[in-house]
């Protein structure tokens, strides 16, 4: 990489380019972080819809206590398809590929990524990835669940298992390259003049996130690479009839899989610190709490693991050890959510989509939150552990959670990528569907698996029907909630209103160019002379700047 | 409200957040009934989680209600909200609160899992076993003489380390009765060494101290009752435990909790708790009997729904020395 030897605080020299990207552009190996931010965020919300639909089938099938709707094998098939593309290709891409690639290097002051070549090779892994999932249909698609525990993953449709491995080590491969490029650009590249406890939060997020993905996902690669050779080369890596221990796969999917928890909410926690101020018209409340807890959640979510493996070959200790740390995880946590509520008082908020969704994310992760922290005591995970009460749980966080979080920053940022405003009307409506299909949806599965329902299951014993049903209806609400959301970007990319360089009077850098931002996002350098959440706040002299440092 | 104190509102808001939390702690009914020992130790614990999450989560919806409705931007305000950027003891004690509650709920729930047995698995391997007698048996447990499976040698050489163990009134003792469990694909085999009877139910005395051994025979499976909440997987090489009393007469479900397979949703069997007379006359009368054996608790319709082959029905039946006759 040419670009690495550059000095890095010198203006980067991307090869000649014209004065704007065409439409075409976007459709090809494109350097600009702005460009690749976007086809992150395109690419992911596409498989988002695929996932999308097959979590409709499934819960068609689960309307009635039969397996009437779709053969079993299939419906396994979607069971694990579902959660790997909304995890591998949706949630972790949109928000860290998508959010992170367009605003990391605007809200540093930076022209673009430290190494703007591996970052489009690390977007143009996915498409491939993607398409490989897919095509895994054309042999029975993987159906041992996103986890794909061995031996049931080793003996079932093994053709599409193994596209399944190839695909994810391409996406973890995808991470790996991208999380280095941001530290990289994090560490070395924002304008000299921004002190550290002015960077946003969310770039705080994404170096939390980026170095917990540098740590974990090597590990899945090598579990999941051994699996691969189990099936297709006569290994016995996790084959207990020959040696093999099929409960190291769990602890080397584990590994990285419960910190891919993190790695899908804290980059969505440094959206809400960026979105709540701007809307609450407030400063953040607490931000070195903020920024710390992102790091001590990446500390202390390495050492989690074992709590999805409770009922597993897991002896005494382990139980207890993983309980109390995973208790522990709650208080970083807690801290964030606390602080966002804090940041609400005394504002004067807009209650805008962006807004809505944020503060819709707040009350439905706080119940996710707390479901967690039962879930992670053995004692109670024992019973509730893969039941639906699980289910209801991860869907809180990761629906109510990561989705709302990347809706609310669509909402927030459209207008810097695309210079138009979202349509307030249709994004209200959309806010309104959503939430109540996500509360239809989810709520009751907390009963179901209290009271007996495991999940991944095509066929159930009949006394859960009602509440099936009910959840059943809440998905086609939530189905239906993406139209209008459809139809407001479609519209709004092309007519929506001009919004404008700052339509939100926000005081992170990205708002000081213009919308949507030139190709190498600015003409002159911008000069940080206010924080990013100074809302409010008449700074003081450049004296009393420096007592503040001093206080750091 | 101008009128009244703050501090009297916030008294309020207490009492009642303090009176809703204890009510939907107690009587939440989102947990079926009670039918083990440990069951009621798992239930209090989550009752206690419930009340003090339905604290939180009231404290901070309200807030969260309270403070959009109070801070929204009226039509025509122009400006910003109160510039503060943070305080400092709010801010501890919102991290220290947490913090002490769930340092409390962890040393809670290790006394917890202590009383369920849970620091206890491979307990019984200190007192001379009940000898298994019939072939099955070695698949999951010790003699294995008879057989050359390779899995079978693996999960012999160990007794199981893993699980919910003796609590602490029965620790050191040997248990009234062991059952071998086999999980496959898609049905639960409960076998009984002392008696050689092999069933597809698992049928058990009220109020005895009860151990199962719980293997796979092909890919995961897990062992939950729901009624009795408690859990383990059954996994290929690695022999795991469960002992408990069951407290209440009755029939139970056997759920399969871990993915192994399409019918996976349909490997269900049941549990039928007796009492000690009604056990003891099952037991005889399946001793007694040697019938034609089948595979039990699989109807024909499963069996060529599931696809299981004519081969594996062939040997179940060559292990399987007597059945339960109730099923099929």
């Amino acid at each position: 990489m040419a670009q690495a030897q550059l000095p890095l605080d010198t203006p980067l020299s991307l090869p000649e380019h014209p004065k704007a990207w065409k439409w075409y552009d976007y459709f090809t190996f494109n350097v600009d972080h702005k460009v690749i931010g976007i086809q992150y965020l395109v690419t992911a919300f596409i498989f988002y819809l695929i996932g999308g639909l097959m979590a409709v089938a499934m819960r068609t099938e689960l309307a009635t206590a039969d397996s009437d709707f779709l053969d079993p094998n299939l419906y396994n098939a979607f069971l694990t398809n579902h959660g790997t593309i909304m995890i591998f290709l949706w949630v972790v891409p949109a928000a860290i590929g998508g959010f992170g690639n367009y605003l990391v290097p605007l809200m540093i002051g930076a022209r673009d990524m430290a190494f703007p070549r591996l970052n489009a090779l690390a977007f143009w892994l996915n498409p491939p990835a993607g398409a490989l999932l897919l095509a895994s249909f054309l042999f029975g698609g993987a159906q041992a669940g996103w986890t794909s525990y061995p031996p049931l993953s080793t003996i079932t449709a093994t053709t599409a298992q193994s596209m399944w491995i190839l695909a994810i080590v391409l996406v973890g491969t995808s991470s790996i390259l991208g999380s280095v490029n941001f530290i990289v650009t994090i560490w070395k590249m924002k304008v000299p003049s921004m002190r550290w406890n002015q960077l946003p939060l969310f770039c705080w997020a994404m170096l939390a996130t980026s170095l917990l993905a540098l740590v974990s996902t090597p590990v899945l690669a090598a579990g999941l690479i051994l699996l691969l050779f189990d099936i297709n080369f006569g290994t016995s890596f996790y084959k207990p009839d020959a040696g093999g221990n099929v409960v190291i796969y769990q602890h080397l999917f584990w590994f990285y899989s419960h910190p891919a928890v993190y790695l899908m909410i804290l980059p969505i926690f440094g959206i809400m610190s960026e979105v709540i101020p701007v809307h609450a018209r407030k400063p953040i409340f607490g931000y070195q709490a903020i920024a710390y807890s992102s790091l001590a959640i990446c500390c202390v979510g390495l050492f989690v693991w074992v709590h999805h493996m409770f009922t597993s070959g897991t002896p005494p200790w382990m139980r207890m050890f993983f309980t109390i740390s995973t208790l522990i995880v709650a208080v970083p946590t807690g801290v964030k959510i606390f602080s966002w509520v804090a940041t609400l008082w005394g504002g004067k908020i807009r209650l805008n989509s962006a807004m809505l969704f944020a503060i819709g994310l707040l009350s439905m992760f706080v119940l996710g939150g707390l479901s967690g922290v039962t879930l992670g005591t053995a004692p109670v995970d024992i019973h509730v552990h893969d039941t639906y009460y699980v289910v209801a749980h991860f869907h809180y966080v990761l629906f109510g959670g990561s989705v709302f979080g990347l809706y609310a920053g669509i909402y927030h940022w459209f207008p810097k990528m695309t210079g138009r405003l979202l349509d307030e009307r249709l994004g209200i409506l959309h806010f309104v569907l959503t939430f109540i299909g996500t509360n239809l949806t989810f709520l009751p599965m907390h009963e179901l698996g209290l009271k007996g329902m495991p999940r991944r299951v095509a066929m159930y014993d009949p006394q859960f029907e009602p509440v099936n049903l009910i959840c059943t209806i809440g998905a086609f609400v939530l189905a239906f909630s993406i139209i209008p959301f459809l139809i407001n970007i479609i519209w709004s990319w092309n007519r929506g209103k001009v919004a404008g360089d700052n339509p939100w009077g926000g005081l992170s850098l990205e708002w000081a160019t213009s919308s949507p931002p030139p190709i190498e996002n600015w003409e002159v350098l911008p000069v940080v002379t206010k924080g990013p959440y100074d809302y409010g706040i008449e700074r003081r002299q450049e004296s009393t700047d420096e007592d503040r440092d001093e206080e750091e | 409200m101008e009128q009244i104190p703050a501090s009297i509102w916030t008294l309020t808001a207490g009492v009642v957040v303090t009176l809703i939390s204890f009510w939907v702690g107690h009587h939440h009914g989102l947990l079926p009934e009670q039918a083990s020992e440990q069951a009621p130790l798992v239930d209090n614990f989550f009752d206690i989680m419930l009340t003090i999450g339905t604290a939180l989560f009231l404290v901070v919806q309200g807030a969260i209600i309270l403070f959009v409705i109070r801070y929204r931007r009226r039509a025509g305000e122009e400006g910003d909200g109160l510039p503060v950027e943070g305080n400092l003891p709010l801010e501890a004690f919102w991290t220290a609160i947490p913090a002490l509650i769930v340092i409390f709920l962890g040393i809670y729930s290790v006394d917890i899992f202590q009383r369920m047995g849970g620091l206890n698995p491979g307990d019984h391997a200190m007192h001379s076993r009940h000898a298994p007698k019939s072939g099955m048996a070695v698949v999951a447990q010790a003699s294995s003489k008879t057989t050359s499976d390779a899995a079978a040698l693996l999960a012999a050489a160990q007794t199981p380390e893993i699980g919910i163990g003796a609590s602490p009134d029965v620790q050191g003792k040997a248990p009234d009765l062991v059952v071998d469990v086999m999980g496959m694909q898609y049905a639960w085999i409960f076998t009984y060494p002392d008696s050689g009877i092999v069933a597809g139910e698992l049928h058990i005395p009220v109020g005895k101290d009860v151990q199962l051994n719980i293997s796979a025979r092909d890919v995961i499976h897990s062992f939950w009752v729901p009624q009795f909440r408690l859990k383990q997987d059954a996994i290929p090489g690695v022999p795991t435990e469960l002992r408990f009393k069951a407290t209440k007469v009755g029939t139970y479900p056997v759920v399969c909790a871990e993915l192994c397979g399409g019918y996976h949703g349909a490997m269900r069997t049941q549990v039928i708790v007796h009492t000690p007379e009604d056990f003891e006359r099952w037991r005889h009368q399946n001793q007694a009997i040697a019938t034609a054996p089948v595979i039990p608790s699989l109807s024909d319709r499963h069996i060529q729904q599931m696809g299981i082959t004519p081969q594996l029905v062939a040997q179940v039946e060559a292990m399987t020395h007597h059945h339960s006759p109730e099923k099929l």
